[in-house]
């Protein structure tokens, strides 16, 4: 229908005119990065007004803390969606992390090869879903949502369903999750290491751009020569080893390992991927728009509780957040097409 | 023919923003007339039948549908009005039943609470009646995709039209199947029903329809009775300029050297024995009834599917493939017949398509993609095969059809093959743009890549290869060259049931 008119305005490709370099600004204009920054940045800017204790160094350094490691899962999260898949266990998976690698240490091992062994553990779970869904057949939403709960009955087995007190920790491996090099705390440089790292991967590296091709159209990618299966188990067992990571870290900055810990946290993750215009169907999202909707939501989160807005009332305007930026999205990408 | 006119549109226009889609619109329709309308995509007839269906609303014109002037707002309106759209891709519910699927409009409407189910099935045998003998308590997706095609026809006659609209609707019929429609198109004709019959193809318009009307760039070009005027002035007609040959001049020297030689390749269910040879600088064609195998024996050559048996031989090397990567890198590759389906990333840009191949092949050592070298690769291949695209960075879905297929072609070509097979490679794609395939194949055949074309067409076989394989309940009946290649002797191999081996 509309494909029929588009012959109209399309130009000949000669040798000497490509469009691409030009109008850098413009395509930057388009990007859904850039319109996350301008409201991240409005809400800074009306919150530092708004609250006095907004904009000290305590309050930014609590704020970046509590999204560098969630930031994490959102990249395992963003590559997953984006080969086509989803996973609802990163929660409970990342909590079983932290219990796993605690009760080990608190049963005399070393908390280094405990942090191993459970992060292993996490890459074992990962691949375990990679073998249900790729070659089993079934879809990564149920085997997720299995594994979710699964994990989460391992995690109170483990515990009693209590928290383990993990006070013998080393100072050395605290160190992971609550010192600082110079004013800046280990937690953040790790994230940036991880952000930096994946998103220039994603974008540059024949490896990944391999999970595009998978989940923009899978047939066509094994009618191009990839091997999809061998793609999607990949990318289902990264998400889960970032959760151990992830589980690693949150250990070491709390002391502690909750079998509670992440109730619901895969909904935050696999909204600030979506905001940061991962999609659904796959085939598409980036690192960095990832990273810039955890950021976005991690600060309405902050900024709603240093305005006194109520808990209750947090889940509500995070909810609402998400269906706009998809909605405005949606309208924006139909206008384009 | 009755001169009574059901339908006029007149001075009718409409733009999408700044692309004039169509341009003062001049049409009319008769009582109980086959009426062709032509030309190549983009040239507005989809747009038409949209306005026509209610599914767009026109800038400007006007609409006279039996003496009243009328404003379709709506398909629903246009249903009450009597016009039927088959469109060209199937919507129907894969899940649920024949019956139900062909009801649907009617199930909407209806005021009763509980559906009846053998009623319906007794309706649908009655609206079957007359196309074909499909049962209709199955599940549709359980149909094949011509039958499914017949399902979608049955369902617009459930709505007692007096407009048909048949938007290429043979496509994907076997040519047994496209003679039964046309059959049921004279007849509903005959009832006083009047069909728009939308097509590219020359001899379906010349053989079935009464009039045919020509649109290019927006604009209604002609409009006359079939047996005044020639296939060629309609083709010249839709692309504004004289083609003085539909088809490339055929090879001229047949080489004695054998690019492929394929023997006894078997595979348990799909088929058995096939054995055949192509030498340099030919186009060889397969032909057969959907289901024959076609599909399945060159996707079994190339490991995409199937567990074969059998050897395959390639410029003299035996090939041991295990699958279709290895395939790939000894330069053999195959065109999907479904494009949307599985030849193209629709989202993704052209460039990210035509390097999916092969991504070595435009990365550095240690695996990072050179964009440069990724776009410098694409616009190459572009300007190979005449791609019309604004930017490379655009998604495919942006392009027409005969230029995304440019680019499921420039997909292969980017490894340099060897040997290519080409699965309906001009499916959905428009005059213009097909001969440039064809003169791009035949190019490829005399710089020595062995080409091999499956098409349901035999104009499009017969006009382009050099000699044409039958393959017929998964075996090579027979094939055929030089002057007996003519659709009744292919048509005769691809379905005569008496086996007479005359493999060469």
């Amino acid at each position: 229908m509309s494909g029929d008119t588009k012959m109209d305005n399309t130009v000949n490709l000669t040798p000497a005119g490509s469009s691409d370099s030009a109008p850098l600004l413009k395509r930057m204009l388009r990007m859904r990065e850039t319109g996350l920054i301008v409201i991240i940045l409005g809400l800074f800017v009306i919150m530092s007004f708004a609250s006095p204790y907004f904009l000290t160094w305590a309050n930014m350094r609590a704020m970046s803390m509590a999204f560098a490691v969630d930031g994490l899962l959102v990249i395992g999260m963003t590559i997953l969606l984006i080969s086509g898949g989803i996973d609802l266990s990163v929660g409970s998976v990342t909590a079983l992390a932290m219990v796993i690698a605690g009760w080990l240490f608190l049963s005399g091992i070393d908390p280094w090869v405990a942090s191993a062994m459970a992060i292993a553990l996490c890459t074992a779970i990962g691949a375990f879903m990679g073998f249900f869904v790729t070659r089993v057949g079934l879809h990564h939403f149920i085997v997720s949502l299995a594994i979710m709960v699964i994990a989460r009955g391992a995690c109170l087995l483990f515990t009693g369903g209590r928290p383990l007190g993990l006070y013998t920790l080393p100072p050395e491996f605290k160190f992971i999750g609550q010192g600082s090099i110079g004013p800046i705390p280990i937690v953040i440089v790790i994230f940036l290491v991880f952000v930096i790292a994946f998103d220039f991967m994603l974008r540059r590296t024949t490896m990944f751009r391999k999970v595009f091709y998978t989940g923009s159209n899978e047939k066509a990618a094994a009618y191009s020569g990839i091997r999809t299966k061998k793609v999607i188990f990949l990318t289902t067992t990264l998400c889960s080893t970032l959760c151990g990571v992830a589980g690693i870290i949150y250990m070491a900055r709390f002391g502690s390992a909750q079998p509670t810990f992440g109730l619901g946290l895969e909904l935050t993750i696999i909204a600030a991927a979506v905001i940061g215009g991962a999609s659904l169907n796959g085939g598409s999202g980036s690192i960095l728009g990832a990273i810039l909707g955890v950021i976005l939501l991690s600060l309405v989160s902050s900024s709603l509780a240093l305005l006194d807005v109520s808990v209750y009332w947090q889940d509500i305007i995070r909810g609402s957040i998400l269906l706009a930026a998809v909605t405005i999205d949606h309208y924006l990408n139909k206008r384009r097409g | 023919m009755q001169d009574d006119v059901i339908l006029r549109i007149s001075n009718l226009s409409k733009s999408f923003g700044p692309v004039k889609a169509l341009r003062g619109i001049d049409f009319e329709l008769r009582k109980g007339e086959i009426h062709a309308v032509a030309g190549e995509n983009g040239a507005g007839k989809s747009t038409l039948m949209n306005v026509i269906d209610g599914i767009l609303q026109p800038d400007s014109g006007k609409i006279v549908l039996d003496g009243d002037p009328v404003k379709i707002s709506s398909p629903t309106m246009a249903q009450q009005l009597g016009i039927g759209f088959v469109h060209q891709e199937i919507a129907l519910c894969p899940d649920v039943s024949v019956a139900e699927n062909i009801f649907m409009a009617k199930t909407n409407v209806s005021r009763s609470w509980l559906m009846d189910y053998r009623k319906l099935e007794r309706d649908a045998v009655d609206v079957f009646r007359q196309l074909s003998d499909i049962d209709p308590s199955i599940l549709v997706k359980h149909l094949s995709i011509s039958n499914q095609q017949l399902v979608e026809i049955a369902k617009a006659l459930t709505l007692e039209c007096r407009i048909l609209i048949l938007d290429e609707p043979t496509a994907a019929l076997t040519e047994a199947e496209a003679q039964t429609l046309f059959g049921i198109m004279r007849k509903l004709a005959d009832q006083g029903i009047s069909i728009i019959y939308i097509s590219h193809r020359m001899v379906e318009i010349f053989n079935n329809c009464d009039r045919v009307s020509v649109f290019r760039d927006g604009q209604h070009i002609v409009t006359q009775n079939v047996a005044e005027i020639q296939p060629s002035d309609v083709v010249n007609a839709m692309v504004g300029r004289v083609i003085d040959n539909l088809y490339p001049q055929k090879q001229e020297m047949p080489s004695d050297e054998v690019i492929l030689d394929v023997r006894n390749l078997t595979e348990t269910k799909r088929f058995r024995d096939v054995s055949f040879t192509l030498n340099k600088g030919e186009i060889l064609g397969v032909a057969g009834l959907i289901g024959a195998g076609r599909s399945e024996i060159v996707k079994g050559i190339c490991q995409l599917e199937g567990d074969v048996t059998g050897e395959v031989w390639l410029n003299g090397e035996k090939l041991n493939l295990r699958n279709y990567q290895d395939s790939i890198a000894k330069g053999v590759v195959y065109l999907s017949e479904d494009r949307k389906g599985d030849g193209v990333f629709l989202d993704l840009p052209i460039a990210a398509n035509v390097s999916a191949l092969n991504l070595e092949q435009v990365a550095n050592g240690i695996g990072l993609i050179q964009s440069g070298t990724e776009e410098a690769q694409a616009k190459a291949l572009g300007h190979k095969l005449n791609l019309k695209c604004g930017s490379l960075s655009d998604p495919v879905s942006s392009l027409s059809g005969g230029n995304q297929q440019k680019v499921a072609l420039a997909k292969m070509l980017s490894v340099n093959p060897r040997l290519i097979f080409l699965d309906e490679p001009t499916r959905g794609v428009d005059v213009g743009a097909k001969s440039e395939i064809h003169r791009i194949l035949r190019e490829l055949a005399t710089e020595g890549v062995g080409i091999v074309v499956i098409s349901s067409e035999l104009p499009e076989l017969i006009g382009v290869c050099d000699r044409v394989l039958v393959v017929r309940e998964g075996r090579i009946s027979g094939q055929v060259t030089g002057d007996e290649m003519t659709e009744e002797n292919i048509m005769h191999l691809a379905s005569v049931m008496d086996a007479q081996d005359s493999v060469a």
